[in-house]
């Protein structure tokens, strides 16, 4: 089949057709809201499919790595997670760049300007390019998140080198019409074979060093590349007019500039860059050359503005540059926002947004699920009824029960990133000298995901804390994905579920301070527990095992 | 139509905002317009506040809505209509779900929701959605289904029904078709 198609499309679901219409063999994800989609829908595509193999790793560094491996194998791959994902990856990542790929790779991030649904940082992954020398490719809608992911692997294959294909929420959950071709996969999974090649694949010095060198003439190479690319390219240019000013902007920031413009009637040229890493100096040169002043439309970090500055130095020294004088640095930007800076950058009178009518704000609280009820309002509600709150010093971690954080709990004294509360916990029970009990909570995604050196080190240097597992059988905040304990892999094939308390014994807590309670059906009992295992003076572990009410409800459809 | 159509879905996250959203975008596509949507996922989406976007026209750039320039304003929930008449002007169309859940952080009252809102824009509808779609259909999932309706019955949406029908049929699964489709036509009975 290769019919061409047009229908409408999410970004994530654009980036999945893109990839599959690139060929792709071998999906690693990890899931993270804006990208959790892209793992899901491969899932579904992999289950009984010997052209696709997926897996839902176990954590980013681990999907990275497997797509190291496949690579090198000859596979053509792709990894998918959220910004804070890439943190976890990157002790990988930096040596794959090194080393360069074999078959394509490419590496989806999606990054959340807002914190839409993200705790953490307001992350900004673009900073990515210059630490790890990635290309970076931005799309800005759904059609250029199925182009940009086809030309990311082909910039993979002809450079062999990962490739990063950035997007933010406005562009993952963004829908649009996209045109594009359906073919069925000419590759097999199986075709893949390691072919040893040390000089290639070992990273160590001093061949590190070469490698470093080779990484920097690639990139050269690439930004020659991105200066020939037709994805920077310049809108609303009239060359009758001579305008003495103009806008650069990248992703969904610039679908708002040119809305913006168009709200506010102003003609300026806009470049837009498809590529963010490695920039394409020259077009950026001839483009700010004639100019006397520029604006840099960008979400959070100045990077670009400070890469146009750089140029401009030596192309054009008298050019005012505008960006985050006027712009703001954090939060996503709107079309509102760009119009009123344009209207300054072309020295017209102000323009006027409309005045948003002054209403009452109200502001509905997330909150655990009430129909059918999750089985965290119990775990909480024992917990309020079994410990001191104003002595013991809770710890939070990343998942549904986060929400412990906000009404009508607000229990957590800190919350930090995946894995993170353990680790805390510990460092303040060492601090207090044990006069202090730090209870921390952690789901059993992150507890496999990040839980388990954090409590062997917890439990080795004789820790006090008490930590309670919410075991409901799944990653639920991100869409249901499969995790080790549940038994099912991402290709929907059953596997020996791991159980958590082998684990917790395995990693030296001893018999009599672990417990596996269900909170539901024994709440009492619960309670006894934690008022039992906070008077201990060694690391503990209650398991609080329930499956989430939702999973439940729909597993008796 | 030149200018681009712009509506605001809000409500609380698990209400079936993004069911709306897609047939919504899927009616306009039919109907040979550009379209964007923008909508949010994860966790501060669970019974939280939450809002949707759906523009279409003749050209469609930016998926975010402008405060003060949407057309339409579906308010699921009724205290969510507030942020909703955020992006509305005196022109703009507010229709509400009479519908309430506690939102955990100061509650409004109906009588409140409704005399700011008048303030808002001359069109401004309560419309008892989540209790007609349960007496007459035994759920209230399809109370944005039925809103959609309202709209459609009363020209408040510049799409055709036969398209609405088809967007059902195209983003649904089968089995779902006909109780929206009854929704939708239920609408008809409340026009005024
Ligand atoms: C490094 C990183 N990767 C991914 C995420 C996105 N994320 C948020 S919560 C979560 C999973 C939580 O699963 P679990 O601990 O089982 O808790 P549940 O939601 O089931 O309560 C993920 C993957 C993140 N915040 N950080």
């Amino acid at each position: 089949m290769n019919d061409s198609q047009k229908t409408i499309l999410m970004g994530n679901e654009a980036i999945v057709k893109g990839a599959m219409a690139a060929g792709v063999q071998f999906v690693a994800c990890y899931p993270g809201t804006p990208s959790s989609e892209i793992g899901i829908l491969f899932s579904q595509i992999a289950t009984n499919n010997d052209r696709l193999y997926f897996e839902f790793s176990t954590n980013e560094k681990l999907a990275m790595e497997a797509v190291v491996g496949a690579s090198f194998s000859g596979l053509r791959c792709l990894a998918a997670m959220k910004s804070f994902g890439v943190n976890v990856a990157l002790d990988s990542l930096l040596p794959f760049v090194y080393t360069g790929s074999k078959g394509p790779a490419v590496i989806v991030v999606a990054d959340d300007p807002s914190c839409h649904s993200s705790a953490q940082s307001e992350e900004n992954s673009r900073g990515f390019g210059q630490l790890a020398h990635i290309p970076i490719l931005e799309p800005s809608n759904a059609q250029e998140c199925f182009d940009f992911t086809c030309l990311a692997f082909e910039i993979s294959e002809k450079f062999n080198i990962p490739v990063m294909v950035r997007i933010t929420t406005r562009v993952a959950h963004q829908r649009g019409i996209v045109e594009f071709k359906v073919q069925s996969s000419k590759y097999k999974v199986s075709e893949g074979e390691f072919v040893k090649d040390k000089n290639r694949f070992v990273t160590m010095p001093p061949r590190v060093l070469e490698m470093h060198q080779e990484l920097l003439d690639k990139i050269g190479k690439i930004r020659e590349f991105a200066t020939q690319s037709e994805i920077n390219k310049i809108y609303r240019e009239d060359p009758s007019v001579n305008s003495n000013a103009g806008i650069i902007t990248s992703g969904v920031s610039f679908l708002h500039t040119m809305e913006a413009l168009e709200m506010a009637g102003l003609d300026i040229p806009v470049l837009k860059l498809g590529f963010f890493y490695p920039l394409p100096e020259q077009k950026i040169r001839d483009f700010i050359r004639p100019l006397e002043k520029v604006l840099i439309v960008e979400e959070l970090d100045p990077y670009l503005e400070k890469e146009v500055a750089a140029i401009a130095k030596d192309e054009n020294c008298r050019l005012k540059i505008f960006g985050k004088n006027i712009l703001p640095e954090v939060g996503e930007l709107n079309p509102a926002l760009i119009a009123k800076a344009a209207a300054e950058l072309a020295g017209v009178s102000g323009y006027e947004a409309p005045e948003p009518p002054e209403l009452s704000s109200v502001k509905h609280v997330a909150r655990f699920c009430t129909v059918p009820a999750c089985p965290y309002w119990r775990v909480f509600a024992a917990v309020k009824k079994a410990i001191p709150e104003n002595k013991a010093v809770f710890g939070g971690d990343i998942g549904c029960y986060m929400l412990g954080a906000g009404p009508p709990h607000n229990l957590y004294d800190f919350l930090f990133s995946m894995g993170s509360g353990i680790g805390i916990a510990h460092g303040i029970s060492k601090a207090a000298g044990g006069r202090q009990k730090p209870v921390a909570f952690i789901g059993d995604g992150t507890f496999f995901h990040a839980g388990l050196p954090a409590l062997l080190n917890a439990v080795y240097n004789k820790s006090n804390i008490l930590l309670v597992i919410l075991d409901n059988r799944i990653t639920a905040m991100t869409g249901h994905q499969p995790n080790p304990g549940m038994g099912k892999t991402g290709e929907g094939e059953s596997s020996p579920e791991v159980k958590i308390e082998n684990i917790v014994l395995a990693l030296g807590v001893k018999p009599e301070n672990m417990k596996v309670v269900d909170p539901v059906d024994d709440f009492e009992g619960t309670v006894k527990a934690l008022q039992e295992f906070y008077q201990k003076n060694e690391v503990s572990v209650i398991v609080a095992r329930r499956i989430c009410a939702l999973l439940e409800k729909r597993a008796k459809r | 139509m030149d200018k681009t159509f712009n509506i605001v879905i809000c409500g609380v996250g698990g209400q079936g905002l993004v069911t709306l959203l897609n047939v919504l975008a899927r009616a306009a596509f039919i109907e040979g317009y550009d379209v964007k949507t923008s909508e949010l996922h994860g966790l501060s989406q669970r019974g939280g506040s939450v809002e949707a976007y759906v523009r279409f026209g003749r050209r469609v750039w930016s998926p975010i809505i402008s405060k003060g320039t949407a057309d339409l304003v579906i308010a699921l929930e009724e205290q969510e209509a507030l942020n909703g008449a955020r992006f509305a002007g005196k022109k703009s169309v507010i229709l509400i779900n009479r519908f309430q859940t506690p939102t955990l952080s100061g509650d409004a009252s109906f009588e409140q929701i409704r005399q700011e809102l008048t303030k808002v824009s001359e069109k401004v509808f309560f419309v008892g959605a989540s209790e007609i779609c349960q007496k007459e259909l035994g759920v209230e999932v399809v109370s944005g289904i039925y809103l959609l309706g309202y709209a459609l019955h009363n020209n408040y949406l510049p799409l055709k029904k036969e398209n609405v029908i088809e967007a059902i049929k195209k983003t649904m699964p089968e089995k779902f078709w006909e109780l929206n489709i009854k929704a939708l036509e239920l609408a008809k009975q409340s026009t005024k």
